[in-house]
């Protein structure tokens, strides 16, 4: 029996307080498609950054096809032959394809003697492994599916036998994903090792051999792909049951609360980012946005909050018309109702280095009810906070601590509950569980259907399909700015939306 | 910047706030007395000049009081437009055009009642100064011109039309000297001895004045208005997260304005103390660099008025202990006393890190 292409034994490491990997112990086969599935923050990422020599092992050993090896930078791990495929592609926008394959591998200070040989070991890459991409093509231009098969092609052209990938389909469609996929299982074809790294069920389930499950930077399970289930390996990640599907009584939706008619945004690059909208939203039913991040979703988002004034359009907020944007209108928009829960809650839901209870009267800031004449009443402002932290079952519920020292869950909390508590007629969420560990992300879709159940309307903007699926009553879908479909949930299936999403408009 | 705005998590006060500041300064002064050892005097007799020359006393603890007075208006001015994400470099300036202000009112209210004199110089030292950093704020605000920059043009601006005034429009007749006349003595504002008498109180002679009361009141309206009101939250959340700002409604380019308005209105309140307390008429650069040791008395007191009471204590102490020393000890100059400035500004500022990231460990360490 040959040695396995990575083992990983012993491996602890802590930052500070805080032990991201807690004795770990993980065997990867050669030849195999192992995944490494657990919440943000369960020590995914430090573990694969110890194999790549990002950081180095407070203790441990890595052995890689039965050597014991050190591992300092990420130069030894290349001559190992392990590749890395970073959640936020490392690659030079402007330059071409052929050109990224080579950068740091030039050899030389000329390259023409290098471009020729390098043009077909790339071209001969493409062509052993299915990865079609064109050498000459401008790396901007390519879409984000081609973009990552660049990145693989880099590493596999450094001569990696074993690649990480870090949540690779985070930013592709559907049928992007299921290119990758197929790609992944020609490598494993030709030998080559694949590790994942990924929160979402469905790609362990369709594409790996085996799973190492982690919680808390610990290993809590390892087993094979074909005797395990999705409802097992949630369990595992989050230590209790978890109920997957959410409970959403039939409602027929009311009065037409948010209506838009031809809403259009052109950005400073005089680009429509944002093109002929046309939708509503009425009381009692969610309303989803479906769509590869970067499509418009953002925009749509800030021009009905109010953030930016669209170019060209219409917005009524129960038959009231809204102008204009930025500067005060996000708060004007607040008095009649209407409720933004962002997509970016570290970079704009709250203020990091703010107390929880300073986070939690963000754009409510001048509410009276805080304030006794023109001071504020310290005592008020954390009794609202804890009140939301009871309400919404926050952790640690302290509002004395700095907003950035809550996990991605609570933050959530923290903004979702701020945001519904004046009772608005309409609430835009964006993203409702980036970044939320899936104990948080069961609550927060609960909460949200009772919010729809109470006569609420709902636009929620997720770029993940199961959360669009499992919440929505009506499904727009966005594409390059445009809106390409809308159909109602029942129709709703992932590939229809997948193919919309790919800018198909449906008939 | 964001450092200065950074606070310490799982440190104690008692560390965040005493110890390591202590340690920071005991350092510049450790490594001052090896300075002064180096041009051949003895550091320990140095070191006790200067503290007796800054607290020995009566008179040198009035004169370290009223320098302290300029640093904690100055200090305040830094601060606030900290928190609001802003590096006023023009305090200098802005207390500088407030002088101009304040002895313009003198001047033409001489003879009146000084309850009418009073609040009519405070209201021309705070439009003055404020003006002064309005059009900065504006600019930076309206059309991202950095306020570092123009702040400091500012400063060289407020030199040169100072200049100007006094010497064709204000010179006092007869008189070569750059300086306004003398205001009338009704306008002056009384000295803390004279307001001591009033209460029975016997105090030696000083330059220490009544506008220390007033620092230290606006002091505390600075706590109350920076976290104790939704205009103080506004500014503090355009100064950390300028995209939550918008996001939450607030008008990011007018709270830039207002913050610089009352930066340079905060600088202001120098002029009081200086023109209407001390010298009675508008001199050229009376100011003499106040501005500039506010920014380091922000640094060095994070930003937080019992902090900047504390930093501009210890360099009220400086400048006047200072300047005993360089009388005693013809060896140690005026500027080797700016060197000791300079390694506390440089040990509590710019390597503030030096112990905290050690002391830090020290305590995540035992707490785990």
């Amino acid at each position: 029996m040959t040695a396995p292409a990575i083992e990983l034994v012993g491996i602890n490491k802590r930052f500070g307080p805080v032990q991201a990997n807690r004795d770990i112990n993980l065997t990867v086969g050669k030849g195999t498609i192992h995944g490494i599935i657990g919440e943000n923050g369960a020590g995914k990422s430090t573990l694969m950054s110890i194999l790549y020599g990002f950081y180095q092992a407070d203790s441990g050993s890595i052995r890689v096809n039965g050597q014991e090896v050190k591992i300092k930078t990420s130069e030894d791990a290349i001559a190992l032959g392990i590749g890395m495929v970073h959640q936020h592609f490392m690659l030079v926008d402007t330059f071409t394809v052929l050109e990224n394959v080579i950068l740091g591998v030039e050899g030389g200070p000329r390259l023409s003697p290098v471009l020729t040989p390098a043009r077909d070991a790339l071209l001969k890459l493409s062509r052993d492994y299915g990865l079609a991409v064109d050498p000459d093509a401008i790396v901007q231009d390519l879409p984000v599916g081609a973009q990552q098969r660049v990145e693989i092609l880099k590493a596999l052209y450094r001569g990696a036998e074993v690649l990480i990938l870090d949540e690779p389909t985070g930013v592709l469609t559907p049928q992007e994903a299921d290119d990758l996929f197929r790609i992944l299982r020609a490598l494993k074809a030709e030998g080559k090792t694949i590790i994942i790294i990924t929160h979402k069920l469905r790609e362990i389930m369709e594409v790996t051999d085996a799973v190492t499950v982690m919680r808390a930077g610990t290993m809590v399970g390892e087993v094979k792909t074909a005797e395990t289930s999705k409802e097992e390996l949630a369990e595992l990640m989050v230590g209790r049951k978890i109920n997957m599907t959410v409970p959403k009584a039939d409602r027929t939706p009311g009065a037409v609360v948010l209506k838009v008619e031809g809403l259009t945004y052109i950005d400073s690059r005089n680009c429509a980012v944002l093109e002929d909208a046309t939708f509503e939203v009425r009381a009692g039913e969610i309303v989803g946005v479906a769509g590869v991040s970067g499509n418009g979703q953002s925009e749509l988002l800030e021009v009905l909050a109010g953030l930016r004034a669209p170019t060209r359009g219409r917005i009524w907020l129960n038959g009231v018309e809204l102008t204009g944007g930025g500067g005060a209108e996000a708060a004007h928009r607040r008095t009649l109702g209407m409720a933004h829960v962002p997509e970016d809650r570290s970079t704009a839901g709250l203020v990091k280095p703010f107390s929880a209870q300073e986070s939690a009267i963000l754009g409510y800031h001048d509410d009276p009810e805080i304030q006794n004449g023109v001071l504020y009443s310290p005592a008020k402002i954390t009794a609202r906070c804890e009140r939301f932290m009871a309400e919404f079952d926050v952790r640690p519920p302290n509002p004395n601590l700095r907003s950035a020292l809550f996990s991605g869950g609570n933050q959530q909390k923290i903004v979702l509950a701020r945001e519904i508590d004046r009772d608005p007629a309409l609430l835009l969420i964006g993203q409702p569980t980036r970044g939320v560990d899936i104990g948080a992300i069961e609550f927060i879709h609960r909460r949200l259907v009772e919010l729809r159940d109470a006569g609420k309307a709902l636009l929620l903007v997720s770029v993940e399909l199961e959360e669009i699926l499992a919440l929505s009553d009506r499904i727009l879908v966005m594409a390059a700015g445009r809106i390409t479909g809308q159909v109602p949930r029942i129709e709703a299936t992932e590939r229809k939306l997948g193919l919309m999403m790919a800018g198909e408009t449906a008939a | 910047m964001m450092r200065l705005f950074k606070k310490a998590d799982g440190l104690p006060a008692w560390v965040d706030l005493g110890l390591i500041p202590a340690l920071n300064l005991l350092a510049a002064l450790i490594i001052s007395s090896l300075v002064i050892a180096l041009i051949g005097e003895d550091p320990i007799e140095a070191m006790g000049i200067l503290v007796n020359g800054a607290i020995g006393y009566p008179e040198a603890i009035g004169y370290t009081l009223y320098y302290t007075t300029n640093f904690i208006f100055t200090g305040l001015a830094v601060a606030i437009a900290f928190h609001a994400g802003l590096f006023n470099i023009g305090a200098e300036g802005q207390a500088y055009f407030a002088g101009l202000g304040v002895a313009l009112a003198c001047l033409a209210m001489g003879g009146m009642p000084f309850f009418i004199v009073l609040p009519v110089a405070l209201l021309a030292a705070v439009v003055f100064g404020g003006a002064w950093a309005f059009l900065p704020g504006y600019l930076q605000a309206k059309r991202g011109s950095h306020v570092v920059v123009t702040t400091i043009m500012f400063n060289f601006i407020a030199g040169a039309l100072i200049q100007w005034v006094l010497v064709d429009l204000i010179r006092n007749p007869g008189q070569q000297a750059p300086e306004s006349r003398t205001f009338d003595e009704g306008t002056w504002l009384p000295t803390m001895q004279k307001a001591a008498s009033w209460f029975g109180i016997e105090m030696v002679r000083s330059p220490l004045n009544t506008s220390f009361i007033l620092a230290l009141i606006v002091a505390g309206l600075f706590y109350l208005f920076v976290w104790r009101t939704r205009w103080g939250y506004e500014l503090r959340t355009v100064g950390l997260n300028q995209h939550a700002a918008s996001y939450a409604g607030i008008r990011v380019d007018r709270t830039i304005i207002i913050a610089m308005v009352l930066s340079g209105a905060l600088a202001g309140f120098v002029a009081i103390n200086d023109v209407m307390g001390v010298q009675h008429r508008l001199l050229v650069n009376f100011t003499g660099g106040v501005g500039f040791v506010g920014i380091a008395v922000a640094l060095m007191g994070r930003n937080h008025p019992v902090g900047i009471f504390l930093a501009a204590l210890l360099f009220g102490a400086l400048y006047q202990g200072g300047t005993d020393l360089s009388f005693e000890k013809p060896n140690i100059t005026r500027e080797m006393v700016v060197v000791i400035q300079g390694l506390i500004i440089l040990f509590c500022g710019a390597l503030e890190n030096l112990f905290r990231r050690p002391i830090e460990r020290l305590f995540s360490g035992k707490g785990s």
